[in-house]
């Protein structure tokens, strides 16, 4: 059964523009030879972190967001444990909220709930 | 010149309301982290409801995101000046 995930992973400073890609890449084909659907990819690109992780003060943050069958996940994380480049990674299950609220931010309403309200009071 | 009986803090005695039941929130993101920073107060720390006046259940989904946020270092754990 296909359930809907979301995971975000930050990958080391250091590496070049190359080598981040093949990284995106590998742990893309994790997911689809898996039997995953990629819903949604983003990349934040470099940014500050809000304290050191591995003395490193900026890392590069990617975000997946996929239907996968729930053994599948396993695999990934063991693929990001193993994978010395990626300093830290989070999957979160996502509920229906959860789902609507990210097709919502996908399709730009950019309005997040909250600051659709701030505007509308500023 | 405020009047002599009138009180002086007009809001700190406003009725707090959850602002997640108020404008219809039903999920909290964690990778949101200005918006959570409303939840936290100067040190990093999570704000109680009775300050922020959010009821249980959003406290709760507050608070796992803040957590989740940490944990992605989009948030600090502690620090001194964070607003």
């Amino acid at each position: 059964m296909l359930k809907q995930y979301e995971t975000v992973f930050i990958l080391n400073p250091v590496l070049s523009e190359t080598q981040v890609k093949d990284a995106v890449d590998k742990f893309r084909a994790v997911l689809t030879n898996g039997g995953a659907e990629l819903v949604n990819e983003e990349q934040w690109g470099l940014r500050k972190l809000a304290y050191p992780i591995q003395h490193k003060t900026t890392g590069f943050y990617i975000l997946f967001e996929y239907l996968a069958p729930t053994n599948l996940i396993n695999t990934l994380e063991v693929e990001f444990r193993r994978d010395e480049t990626v300093m830290r990674f989070l999957t979160v299950a996502l509920d229906k909220h959860g789902i609507e609220f990210n097709q919502r931010r996908k399709k730009g309403d950019f309005n997040k709930k909250d600051k659709e309200v701030k505007e509308e009071q500023a | 010149m405020t009047l002599q009986n009138e009180p002086i803090q007009r809001n700190e005695n406003r009725k707090k309301y959850c602002r997640f039941k108020r404008h219809g929130i039903k999920y909290i993101d964690y990778k949101d982290a200005n918006f959570l920073l409303k939840f936290v107060n100067e040190q990093g720390k999570l704000l109680p409801s009775r300050i922020t006046g959010t009821s249980e259940k959003f406290q709760k989904k507050v608070a796992t995101a803040v957590k989740r946020a940490r944990h992605l270092a989009l948030l600090p754990y502690v620090t001194d000046s964070l607003k």
